[in-house]
């Protein structure tokens, strides 16, 4: 029997909630987006800064969420997913509709009030996300995962510029940077569960092009997208030490982005997954201090 | 043999000691002590990420004799260089082509000893270099007492630079899951000692 108490129906819903918003990935944008906001190293505005992470969180979840109510069919073809709230049917459709669109739109409708400008890019990583990558192009080209990648970079563009009260070209460095950390991730990702992905037909790039182009396209992205981050810290002026820093950073990255190319395996891909994320997170940290 | 939590914790531990050290430890020093010390505590950092991602079953890569023999490679290198003037450029010669043996050595097919014979000789040089250079220098006054902690690092880099450089090369002085059981305590009691010892410098 369903129990009464409100507290315990809170815990009950936040604990089905809450792998809807993939709260690794909502957390890693989040950082990209606050490291953007940190990057001028102004004084921060608190208050403008717990704005920008409530405003950021809740339209990066509601963009999460509505991908996940849009894509529950592939989660449930997927073996990885098919455990997902949604695909186990522990949540409803229109339920996490209703989050969804309840997140986006208090997010977006947040960032608007802090700054158009600030609410715009939002708004944009939003609309790329969902309705670019997700719904339009995500079943039928590879190359969808282009339009995720600049959606993916909208947090950190939103943050700098929000600081910045405008778009600099170190915003733009850095949104680059995430647009080819992205292959990084997850063709690695898609290579790892190639099989989830052809059960499901999307398709990815390995099945397109073959593991040997894919692996080649992800050192390259990873050499790209590192030296963004350089130049981008160079220019934003990151003290000598956590320059340094960056560089042995990138030089992992790139070691295990060769590694992938020369010396192929199954571990040393998943590596690359993982350390491209303690990667990421860890730049944001260097140019956000 | 499978990573602990305790295995993890002190690897990141190591981690953030060497990024400490690469962030703050070498600021005011010459570009090429400054360039060699980044080499050889990020070779640190990198490696016990790797240790941590992937756990100990990429010390069977190829690419570990290459990464063990960095670290203390560069690191004597950055000590010569800061500590024994008339010996900089002879010293950046023999890392430089010790490097290069290394390399060739690993990833040609050369039969016969010669890869194991490089292997010994280059870090015997390089340990030898960080175990007894900051010794005299903290034993004769040139540098403070702290700074012999830098060899007592020296010491524990050269045992763990072996143990892992013959385990790769086929000749293991201890059994495998030995060397694996105590390696990432070593890794930090190292990075600590290279820590104190250049911070009392």
């Amino acid at each position: 029997m369903p129990s009464k108490n409100p507290l315990s129906l809170i815990k009950t819903k936040f604990k089905l909630y809450w792998p809807l918003i993939k709260s690794l990935q909502t957390g890693l944008l989040l950082t990209t987006g606050l490291a953007g906001f940190l990057s001028t190293h102004h004084a921060p505005s608190i208050p403008i800064l717990l704005q920008v992470t409530g405003s950021l969180f809740l339209s990066i979840s509601g963009s999460t969420i509505l991908n996940m109510w849009y894509d529950r069919d592939i989660d449930t073809v997927m073996n990885r997913t098919h455990n997902r709230p949604l695909a186990s049917g522990k949540v409803s459709q229109k339920e996490a509709l209703g989050l969804g669109l309840a997140f986006s739109i208090i997010g977006v409708g947040w960032a608007m009030s802090v700054n158009l400008l600030y609410g715009l890019i939002v708004l944009a990583g939003l609309f790329f996300d969902v309705v670019v990558y997700t719904i339009c192009l995500k079943r039928r080209t590879c190359w969808s995962i282009v339009w995720g990648g600049i959606s993916g970079g909208m947090p950190i563009l939103a943050g700098r510029a929000v600081a910045l009260g405008g778009i600099d070209l170190i915003g733009l460095l850095l949104a680059l940077a995430i647009l080819f950390w992205i292959p990084t991730h997850m063709m690695t990702f898609s290579m790892r569960y190639s099989e989830d992905y052809r059960a499901a037909r999307v398709p990815t790039f390995p099945a397109a092009y073959g593991l040997e182009a894919t692996r080649a396209i992800i050192a390259l992205s990873a050499i790209i997208a590192a030296a963004c981050i350089g130049v981008a810290g160079v220019m934003i002026g990151v003290q000598a030490g956590f320059l340094r820093l960056m560089v042995v950073l990138s030089a992992g990255l790139l070691l295990l982005s060769l590694a992938t190319v020369f010396r192929p395996s199954e571990r040393i891909n998943f590596g690359l997954f993982k350390y491209a994320s303690v990667y990421m997170l860890a730049s944001m940290v260097l140019l956000a201090l | 043999m499978k990573i602990t939590v305790l295995d993890r914790l002190l690897l990141l531990i190591t981690g953030l000691l060497a990024a400490y050290q690469v962030v703050a430890g070498i600021n005011g020093l010459e570009k090429v002590p400054i360039i060699a010390y980044t080499i050889a505590f990020g070779a640190l950092l990198v490696a016990g990420l790797l240790l941590i991602i992937l756990g100990f079953e990429i010390l069977d890569s190829p690419f570990v004799v290459v990464i063990s023999t960095i670290m203390p490679l560069s690191l004597s290198l950055g000590l010569v260089w800061e500590h024994v003037a008339s010996w900089r450029i002879p010293y950046l010669v023999f890392a430089l082509l010790g490097f290069t043996a290394i390399l060739l050595t690993r990833f040609l097919p050369i039969p016969s000893r010669l890869p194991t014979i490089v292997l010994a000789l280059i870090h015997s040089v390089a340990g030898l270099v960080i175990f007894v250079l900051p010794s005299i220098l903290a034993a004769n006054g040139g540098a403070s007492p702290g700074f012999a902690l830098v060899g007592l690092g020296g010491a524990l880099i050269g045992l763990g630079g072996l143990l892992l450089a013959f385990l790769k090369a086929g000749r293991p002085l201890l059994s495998r899951v030995t060397i694996l059981r105590i390696l990432p305590a070593l890794l930090l009691l190292m990075t600590l000692a290279f820590v104190i010892g250049f911070s009392v410098t």
